[in-house]
C-alpha cells in the first residue's frame, strides 16, 4: 500500500511538529523515526522533509540550530517552539475531528470495506 | 584495500557530491551542509548494517533520489532565491568576497562624494551653476568621469604608467575646455560640451581596460559596460527625479520654496556622484544579473528595420529628395549612432560559435536600409556645403557622418560575409572593437583642433 501524495504532504507537518514535541532532532532522526512508527509505509523523501522543516523554521514554529557531532561534523538541529506547541494543539484538533468522523463513516474493519464496491458492480 | 583507502575514496565522492549540489542556486550552503550530514548519517547507518563504504555511499545517495527533484521542492519554499539579489556587503557564505565588496563600496562612496564635492568647488571661484553655464556646459564632464577612472583603476590596481596617461588625459581635457577664447554663443562651446564627454568616456574606458590594453575581449567588455551602466545610470535619474519631485511637493506643503537647493545641490551633486554609482553597479552586479542592453536591442532590432524600410519605401513612392537643414542631419546622425548601438549591443551578447541565424540576416537588412538612407543625406548635404561654405556644426556633423558611415559599411561587409559562412563572426567583433580609437581621436580632434581651425566661431 502507498499513501498518497497529497495525504503524506497534508499530514507531515503535524507529524515532525509532534516528533519534535519529544525534543529535539535532526533531519535524518525524524525520517528514520517516520519509517519506524509507520513500519515503512509512510516513505518520505529529502525533498518534502527538509523544506518542510524551512518552512516551520520561517514560520517560527521551530528554532534550528548548527552543533558539533562525533568529531568535526556540523548537524542542524531543530527544536520546537511555543508557537509551534500551538500549532500542534490546534493540528491535532482538527485531525481528530478528521478521524472521528472518519470512524462514525466507516464502521467495522476495512475488509468489509474493500467488499463493498463489488456488491454494487454485481 | 585499507580502511584509510576507503575512507579517502568516500571523502573524494562527498566532494564531488558536493560540488554538484553548489551548482544549484536553491540550494544554499547551508543547505548542502544539512544534506551532507544527511547523507553521512544514511552512510553510517548502510555501513553498520555490513555494506562496504562504496556500496553504501551509492545507495544513499540513490535513496536521496534526484538533485533536480530535490531542488525543485527547495525552490517551492525558497523561491526568492531564484531571484538573484544584489548582496551589497557580502554574504554570509563567502568571506573573502565580503571584505573585497565592502571595500569596493567604501572606494565608491568616496569617489561619489569626491565627485559631488568637486562639481561644487568653482563655486568658491565666484561661479554660478544658473549663470556660468559657458564654463560649466564643457567642464560638467570633467566633475564626474575622472572619479568614475579613478574608481575603476582603483579596482584593476592599474600600473602607476597607465595612471599617469589618465591623468594627463584628463588634464588635457580640462586645457580643451577652458583654454580656448569661446564666446558664449559659439559653435565650437556646444561641440567641445558634446565631445569632451565622449573623449572622456573613452579615458574612462582605458582605466576600464587597463589589465590588458590590447586585448579584444576586454574592449568589448568595455562597450557591455558602457550599455548597462547607461541603463543605470537612467534608471537611478528616474528614481531622483522622484526624489525631487517629492521634495518639491512637501516642502512646499509647509511653505519653502526648495528650488534654490535642488538646482545648486541635488542635481548637480546628485548627476555628478550617480555616474560613479552606476559605474560601481555595473561592476558589483556583472555576474548576478543578465544584461540589459542586448535585451533591448533585441526588442528594438526588427522594429527600427521595419520603420528605416517603411521610410525607403515611402521616400521611393514620394519621388522627393530630403530636405536637409542642420537638424536633419544631427538626426540622421543620431539615427546611424542607434544603428550603430543595435548592432554593436546584440554582437557583444552573441556567442562567437553560434552559426548565423534570423536575427542576423534582419540585423543586415537593417544595416543596409541605414546606410542607403545615410548616402542619400549625404549626397544632399555635401551639396550643400560646397555651395553655402562650412561652419564648426556642419563639419563635425558631416565627420561623424563619414565615420559611422565607414564603420557599418565595412560591418555590414563582414554581416554578409557572416551570414554566407565565408567570415567568421570574431572578425566583426575584431573590426568593432578596433574602431574604437577612432572615435576617441575624432572627439579630441574636434575639442582640440576645430576652435583654431575655425577662428573661435
Amino acid at each position: 500500500m502507498k499513501v498518497t501524495k497529497d495525504l503524506v504532504a497534508a499530514s507531515a507537518t503535524p507529524m515532525v511538529l509532534g516528533i519534535l514535541a519529544d525534543g529535539e532532532s535532526y533531519g535524518y532522526a525524524i525520517l528514520r523515526r517516520i519509517n519506524e512508527l509507520s513500519d515503512g509505509e509512510l516513505d518520505w523523501t529529502e525533498g518534502l522533509l527538509y523544506p518542510l522543516l524551512h518552512r516551520l523554521e520561517r514560520l517560527g514554529h521551530v528554532e534550528a540550530s548548527w552543533q558539533s557531532v562525533a568529531g568535526e561534523r556540523r548537524r542542524k538541529y531543530y527544536r520546537i517552539t511555543s508557537s509551534g506547541l500551538a500549532e500542534l494543539a490546534e493540528q491535532r484538533r482538527q485531525w481528530e475531528t478528521v478521524v472521528s468522523t472518519l470512524k462514525e463513516i466507516w464502521p467495522g474493519d476495512v475488509r468489509r470495506l474493500a467488499a463493498i464496491p463489488l456488491e454494487g458492480r454485481a | 584495500m585499507t580502511a584509510a583507502d576507503n575512507e579517502d575514496e568516500l571523502e573524494a565522492q562527498f566532494a564531488q557530491w558536493r560540488q554538484y549540489v553548489q551548482r544549484r542556486p536553491e540550494l544554499r550552503q547551508a543547505d548542502s551542509e544539512e544534506l551532507e550530514d544527511h547523507l553521512r548519517a544514511s552512510v553510517d547507518q548502510l555501513v553498520a548494517v555490513g555494506l562496504r563504504a562504496d556500496e553504501a555511499f551509492l545507495i544513499a545517495v540513490k535513496r536521496m533520489g534526484g538533485l533536480d527533484d530535490l531542488a525543485r521542492e527547495f525552490a517551492r519554499e525558497h523561491s526568492e532565491r531564484l531571484w538573484k539579489q544584489l548582496v551589497l556587503t557580502g554574504d554570509t557564505d563567502g568571506q573573502g568576497a565580503g571584505t573585497r565588496s565592502r571595500r569596493d563600496l567604501l572606494v565608491m562612496v568616496s569617489c561619489a562624494v569626491g565627485a559631488a564635492v568637486s562639481v561644487k568647488v568653482p563655486e568658491l571661484f565666484g561661479m554660478r551653476l544658473d549663470e556660468d553655464g559657458q564654463f560649466y556646459a564643457p567642464n560638467f564632464a570633467l566633475f564626474a568621469l575622472p572619479w568614475l577612472a579613478a574608481f575603476l583603476a582603483w579596482r584593476r590596481q592599474a600600473r602607476p604608467a597607465l595612471i599617469g596617461v589618465l591623468l594627463a588625459l584628463f588634464g588635457l581635457g580640462a586645457v580643451a575646455a577652458n583654454a580656448y577664447p569661446l564666446a558664449d554663443d559659439s559653435q565650437s562651446l556646444v561641440l567641445t560640451a558634446i565631445h569632451l564627454p565622449i573623449a572622456l568616456w573613452l579615458v574612462v574606458g582605458l582605466a576600464y581596460v587597463a589589465d590588458d590594453l590590447r586585448s579584444a575581449r576586454r574592449r568589448m567588455d568595455f562597450i557591455r559596460f558602457t550599455g548597462e551602466w547607461f541603463v543605470y545610470f537612467v534608471l537611478i535619474a528616474l528614481g531622483g527625479g522622484v526624489l525631487i519631485a517629492f521634495v518639491v511637493g512637501t516642502f512646499e506643503a509647509i511653505g519653502i520654496v526648495p528650488e534654490d537647493f535642488i538646482q545648486q545641490w541635488l542635481v548637480p551633486c546628485g548627476v555628478v556622484a550617480s555616474v560613479v554609482v552606476a559605474g560601481w553597479l555595473v561592476e558589483a552586479k556583472q555576474s548576478v544579473v543578465e544584461n540589459i542592453a542586448p535585451v533591448l536591442t533585441r526588442l528594438f532590432t526588427p522594429l527600427f528595420t521595419a520603420v528605416l524600410l517603411a521610410f525607403l519605401i515611402a521616400l521611393a513612392w514620394t519621388s522627393g529628395g530630403i530636405d536637409v537643414e542642420r537638424e536633419a542631419l544631427i538626426l540622421f546622425d543620431l539615427l546611424l549612432v542607434v544603428v550603430l548601438g543595435l548592432l554593436l549591443y546584440s554582437i557583444s551578447a552573441r556567442d562567437p560559435l553560434a552559426r548565423p541565424g534570423l536575427f542576423d540576416k534582419l540585423q543586415l537588412a537593417l544595416v543596409v536600409s541605414a546606410l542607403i538612407i545615410d548616402v542619400l543625406v549625404l549626397r544632399e548635404i555635401t551639396h550643400r556645403i560646397t555651395e553655402y561654405g562650412t561652419t564648426p556644426n556642419k563639419a563635425a556633423a558631416l565627420g561623424e557622418n563619414v565615420i559611422l558611415l565607414a564603420n557599418l559599411a565595412w560591418s555590414a561587409w563582414l554581416m554578409l560575409g557572416f551570414v554566407r559562412r565565408r567570415t567568421p563572426f570574431a572578425a566583426l567583433e575584431r573590426w568593432q572593437t578596433g574602431y574604437l580609437p577612432v572615435y576617441a581621436a575624432w572627439s579630441w580632434i574636434v575639442v582640440l583642433v576645430f576652435p583654431p581651425l575655425f577662428g573661435y566661431l
